[in-house]
């Protein structure tokens, strides 16, 4: 039941402070005040889109939000594989190397001619292969989750590289495009229509899936038992080994499907793509309320996360005045306060 | 008691670690509806036989059989197939999920879509209320708990999962006399329902409130198996600590009986009422100038947790300390020493030596922490330290450019003695600087300290061996529970006996006090202790 | 006598550190040469009596691996990593192209020192940024450097506006690219550097503080080090080496381009330390092997190219060379190569509570 209370959560905004909804709110979260980074994520995404509307106006229309969604699917599968990994303690910093080289390479092989469904699989598997290496080292040999990810990362930056340095470009009439083809929803007037692409369906998908593993799977509940302490989890009889590989592998494999979901979006692929966005997939999901050290946190919270900051890039595109390359700066900037907020809650709980 | 077969039966176990023998051919058996408590001081392989018999190390010699199966267990999952489950002392449960959870966690009922919460939810109420818990929010937080609860919530899940043979490590450290009481309450419901338990404790009154059988352990090998009321507490400490330490009585000289008026003489360090939650009660304690004062009690009795609270290396929470008349405010090992303080830690391998680094560096390690990086000690300097504590101390091999890993740990002991000495201390804290080390070692450290204080250097020892800390000090701080509960002004006529009467009847009437042996809600005839031996003890005690 | 002599010495030679990484620059030189007799020779220019050929090439390319490989290994030596290296190198570049820029005056002298001491104490704030989030905030040193790594980028392009950047300057040109007694100013600097970082580091007692932190923390405080002005020292020191790699390898070319100026260094760094036999878990270090680490790097950098692989494959394969070299660090591969005694006992996720008691029985 408490895997449930963040969606519970959601209505808190909207509803009127004095109704019994906010009653039952307060309630659920003084039972377990670890839903109260994630409130303030969804408080912050309602609070941007508020500032937006009424700074630059047409945020809160049909198209505004689909692009949102649709800009934004590859980052929220992102920051789901993360959450996993963060929920344990561990980290991936193998992520944008990983949907380099898989998107490089399924590029590649889609236009040598390849059947396109055999170059999706492969893809999703170039990233279960990462992830796979990542566990074991971490798992089996001790390697400290960041390192070994870390070689990762610099490993399949390099095998893109090796393939190709020059942006490859998807054949028109290539059916992975097909996965990021806008379909109207509902038709609104001039071009505010409700939009969605395959691939936001399959983030959907993810999430759904994820949030089931996590909240409703006796793997989901080890991988919180992990990060609330890895050997407790052990003395309990956990499945401690198995589980640690797997968010890695789960990483990974979500790491190529995002690599599919943007692949099909752009038509392009290049060995620099996805550069910095293990920190946007770790921002993501901090800011949603996960907890760095493990042990707490929401897929849904992640996913909130993700939309602020694609919210983010958009608001900064709006105004215009703040240099793109400044970007990266408030994402760290934005990471780094959360990730002290989060040093801070510690700190006061143990004293 | 019963005829029939053991659940658990360890035979001529053995475990090797590398260097040590943890455990030499130990026999252990643990019988349905008993509770069975395993003794023995620290390292005596107490936890080293749990481990196991848990799955959590494999042994190199022996055999297991639980219920008249021999098993192998391959980690803790395997043992708790078997029916298996432990309790450890630092509750190994995980804080950020919730109670019920916790209860139920890798047996979660499962439906259709997955984890079915309202019946896991339901199963984690009704094993809970086994042990009068029902009325726990499975829902909340484990962290919304206190320790004691969270023990028996851990019991709770053992229970669970159908434990037949339930393992509580140290369960009690942590907890207050009520909840002691709340936790044997539910050990003897279990105990009756046909549980076997297997209990560790440092607390002697209550390994006799609620044992039916001791094993005893010494240095790895079993001392013998007893009924608990057939054991009087002399037997029981004196078999702990062991006899071997007649080849020391050669060194009795050593202690200085001086006429001190305590009361005139400033002393070097005044403590008044420090203390710091959940390890140590508030304390007042004075150390005066060139005395050795001795700090008496088991492990897990506050004595090193008092003397961590001197150095710095917990901080406080209450109490104030005066040192040379001043008052100080020590935060950190680092002020300790700026302060001329010096503490020898038990834990020499995670505490105290640095592995990878040479004798010397060690050595003087803690002299050029308390100089700073900028200002090194010259070769010379360094030179002079080392070889004056490497020859005082008998260190071998004399080589001081080896890596203290590869010494012997009494030699790595003595490192650590000269580390200290270095800094030069007024006040040297020794916590267990003879444990674990050959008879030789033990009597060199022992002169050590002993002209240390002709020096005028104020020392500390903390030792489970008693004789020592009587052939030693001057002054015994005797702590129990967690708190002082006596000092005695060392003489000719003080014994080891004396100081262990002390503690063993402060037990008794601790005990009695708190209500631990409570008569009339003893089911159990066995259970509890010998009503006989109550006065006698007593009796010595006054 | 003598062969006795002689194996221990040799034996002694095996078994440093850095042994393997020197055996590796011989066996890729002596590929170069098999390819190309003349690849060692070293010729004079008549013109200026400046050394010219592959191995002052090989030298001149070293010299920025030098500067953040040291202080890499000192960070790792303290337990922790320093991620944001490459990055820290592209803002000291940028601020001292900026700088140059601006101040245009292609013969000043002091516009070099200007542009070198604006660019390193920029370097420095961000190594204290560092510092402070590990030393007194205790963040974990990987998340703390990982931000500063992405941000520091963005902030070269922030300072340069986005634009690759040049400039000209004369002394700052001629310490890239001149020669002094016919060696390459660059590579003479960055020894001089590394030797003095080295004496400070081995002659003071940083190094041994360092070491007992990066062993074993708890014992280092009990032993009365205070490890907080320590490690902000370290992150500091990592970030004011890699703002000297970054003027050296922006005063090359004259010019900083904000996403390729010391992109994937930290990987160079990194692979450096490791091959110089410093524990990526911290602790013993050695500013020797991180010195051959280093030329390891720019000899196999220039290998590549010379042998005409595609340089674009570089990374991959220090990437793996990373993980094999992880790998051999790991006690469970170790325990396969001291397979004769008897398998460890302790299960391979040791309960670290578990762990420590045992050994006190």
């Amino acid at each position: 039941m408490t895997a449930l209370q963040s969606p519970r959560l959601e209505p808190q905004v909207e509803a009127s402070p004095h109704s019994r909804l906010w009653e039952r709110v307060k309630r659920v979260v003084a039972s377990n005040p670890s839903v109260l980074p994630t409130a303030a994520a969804i408080v912050i995404f309602i609070g941007m889109v508020i500032y937006g509307e009424v700074a630059y106006g047409r945020i809160v229309q049909y198209n505004t939000l689909s692009n949102l969604l649709i800009n934004n699917a590859h980052l929220i599968i992102l920051a789901v594989a993360m959450t996993f990994v963060i929920l344990t303690g561990g980290i991936d910093l193998s992520v944008g190397s990983v949907i380099a080289l898989s998107s490089v390479a399924g590029v590649m092989l889609s236009n040598a001619g390849w059947n396109p469904w055999v170059v999706i699989v492969l893809m999703i598997l170039i990233g279960t292969a990462f992830g796979l290496a990542s566990g074991i080292l971490i798992q089996y040999f001790n390697v400290q989750p960041f390192i070994a990810t870390l070689a990762m990362m610099f490993l399949g930056r390099g095998l893109a590289s090796l393939l190709s340095t020059r942006p490859e470009r998807l054949a028109d009439d290539s059916p992975i495009l097909w996965l990021g083809e806008q379909l109207k929803v509902i038709d609104g007037e001039k071009v505010n229509d409700v939009v969605i692409t395959p691939g936001v369906i399959i983030a959907v998908l993810v999430v759904i899936v994820a949030f089931f593993v996590l909240h409703r799977t006796r793997t989901g509940r080890t991988v919180y038992a992990i990060g609330g302490s890895e050997s407790s989890s052990s003395l309990m009889g956990l499945a401690v080994p198995r589980t640690k590989v797997l968010v890695y592998v789960i990483s990974g494999t979500l790491a190529g499907v995002s690599a599919v979901v943007y692949t099909s979006r752009l038509g392009i692929a290049q060995n620099i793509t996805g550069i910095g966005w293990e920190l946007d997939a770790i921002a993501a999901t901090v800011i949603g309320g996960t907890l760095l050290t493990g042990g707490y946190g929401y897929v849904l919270g992640s996913v909130v996360g993700a939309l602020v900051l694609g919210l983010m890039n958009v608001l900064i595109t709006r105004d215009g005045g703040i240099p793109p390359e400044m970007t990266t700066i408030i994402t760290g900037g934005i990471l780094l306060v959360f990730v002290l907020l989060q040093r801070l809650v510690l700190m006061r709980r143990r004293t | 008691m019963t005829e029939a077969l053991p659940i658990v039966e360890m035979r001529d176990i053995s475990i090797e670690f590398p260097g040590v023998k943890a455990l030499d051919g130990v026999d252990f058996r643990l019988f349905q509806g008993e509770v069975h408590a395993l003794m023995g001081e620290n390292g005596a392989g107490k936890s080293t036989l749990i481990k196991a018999l848990t799955g959590v190390y494999r042994i190199d010699g022996g055999s297991i059989v639980v219920a008249g199966q021999e098993r192998q267990f391959n980690g803790t999952a395997d043992a708790q197939h078997a029916g298996i489950s432990t309790v450890y002392q630092e509750v190994n449960l995980v804080t950020n999920l919730t109670i019920g959870e916790n209860v139920m966690l890798g047996h979660e009922v499962r439906g259709t879509f997955g984890v079915n919460w309202k019946a896991t939810h339901a199963a984690a109420t009704e094993a809970l209320a086994r042990l009068g818990l029902g009325h726990l929010d499975t829902h909340k937080p484990l962290s919304t708990l206190s320790i004691a609860m969270q023990q028996l919530v851990a019991i709770s899940r053992a229970m669970a999962i159908k434990a037949k043979v339930l393992i509580l490590d140290e369960p009690t450290s942590s907890l207050d006399a009520a909840e002691v009481e709340g936790l044997f309450r539910v050990m003897r419901t279990l105990r009756d329902e046909g549980v076997a338990i297997l209990f560790v404790s440092h607390f002697l009154d209550q390994v006799y409130a609620i044992s039916d059988r001791i094993t005893i352990l010494r240095n790895g090998r079993y001392e013998g198996e007893y009924l608990a009321r057939e054991l009087d507490r002399h037997a029981l400490i004196s078999t702990m600590i062991g006899k071997d330490l007649n080849v020391l009585s050669s060194l009795g000289g050593n202690r200085r009986v001086e006429e001190r008026d305590y009361a005139a003489e400033e002393p070097l360090l005044a403590a008044k009422g420090i203390g710091r939650r959940g390890s140590i009660e508030p304390t007042d304690l004075d150390i005066h100038p060139g005395e050795v004062v001795g700090f008496a009690g088991l492990l897990g009795s506050g004595r090193t947790e008092l003397a961590r609270l001197l150095y710095g290396a917990d901080r406080l929470d209450e109490g104030s300390i005066t040192l040379r008349g001043e008052h100080v405010d020590i935060k950190n090992p680092g002020d300790g020493l700026g302060r001329r303080i010096a503490f020898s830690t038990e834990n020499r391998r995670d505490e105290g030596i640095i592995g990878d680094l040479t004798i010397r560096e060690n050595m003087i390690l803690a002299v050029q922490a308390e100089r700073g990086w900028a200002r090194p000690m010259s070769r010379k300097e360094q030179d002079e330290i080392v070889d004056r504590y490497v020859s005082a101390l008998n260190v071998r091999p004399a080589d001081p450019n080896r890596l203290i890993k590869n010494l012997s740990g009494g030699n790595q002991q003595k490192v650590l003695l000269g580390r200290w000495l270095a800094t030069k201390p007024d006040l040297l804290i020794l916590d267990e600087p003879t444990r674990g080390i050959d008879v030789g070692a033990k009597a060199e450290i022992q002169e050590a300290v002993a002209r240390l204080a002709e020096d005028g250097v104020s020392v500390v020892f903390i030792s489970s061996e008693l004789e020592e800390v009587v052939r030693l000090s001057e002054r015994i701080v005797v702590l129990k529970d967690h708190q002082k509960i006596g000092e005695i002004v060392n003489g000719p006529d003080v014994t080891a006996q004396q100081v262990v009467d002390v503690i063993a009847a402060h037990g008794v009437d601790a005990a009695a006090r708190s209500g631990i042996i409570d008569a009339e809600d003893d089911a159990h005839p066995t259970a509890s202790t010998d009503d006989g031996q109550l006065p006698e003890l007593t009796e010595e005690h006054s | 006598m003598s062969t006795a002599a002689r194996s221990t010495w040799l034996h002694d030679l095996v078994r440093k550190p850095f042994f393997w990484g020197v055996v590796a620059i011989i066996a890729l030189l002596l590929l170069n040469v098999m390819k190309d007799p003349t690849y060692l020779a070293i010729s004079v220019n008549p013109d200026n009596g400046n050394l010219v050929g592959n191995l002052v090439d090989i030298l001149r390319a070293s010299a920025p691996i030098l500067m953040i490989a040291v202080g890499m290994s000192l960070v790792i030596a303290t337990g922790g990593i320093d991620l944001s290296v490459g990055s820290v190198m592209a803002v000291s570049g940028a601020v001292a192209m900026v700088f140059m820029k601006d101040a245009g005056q292609s013969g000043s002298l002091g516009v070099a020192l200007g542009a070198i001491g604006l660019a390193l104490a920029v370097s420095a704030v961000l190594g204290v940024v560092n510092g402070v989030l590990v030393a007194y905030i205790g963040l974990q040193p990987f998340i703390s450097t990982l931000i500063m790594m992405l941000a520091g980028r963005g902030i070269a392009k922030v300072i340069t506006e986005g634009q690759n950047t040049s400039a000209t300057n004369d002394p700052f040109r001629w310490l890239a690219n001149g020669f002094v007694v016919g060696l390459p100013v660059v590579f003479l600097l960055a020894l001089a550097i590394v030797g003095l970082v080295g004496l400070v580091v081995r002659r003071s007692a940083l190094g041994l503080m360092i070491e007992a932190i990066g062993i074993n923390p708890k014992a280092s405080r009990m032993a009365g080090i205070r490890p907080s002005g320590l490690l902000l020292t370290v992150y500091v020191l990592s970030a004011v080496l890699a703002g000297i790699a970054g003027i050296m390898s922006v005063g090359t070319v004259m010019t900083v381009d904000v996403s390729r100026t010391g992109y994937q260094m930290e990987l160079d760094a990194i692979l450096a330390v490791v091959i110089g036999g410093t524990s990526l878990s911290g602790g013993k270090f050695s500013i020797g092997g991180a010195v051959v680490g280093a030329l390891l790097i720019a000899t196999l950098d220039k290998t590549v190219v010379f042998l005409g692989v595609s340089s674009s494959a570089t990374p991959a394969f220090k990437a793996i060379v990373i993980v094999v070299l992880c790998l051999l660090q790991s006690d469970r591969v170790r325990g396969w190569f001291v397979q004769r005694r008897k398998p460890p006992k302790e299960r391979p996720v040791p309960n670290a509570v578990a762990a420590r008691e045992e050994v006190s029985a």
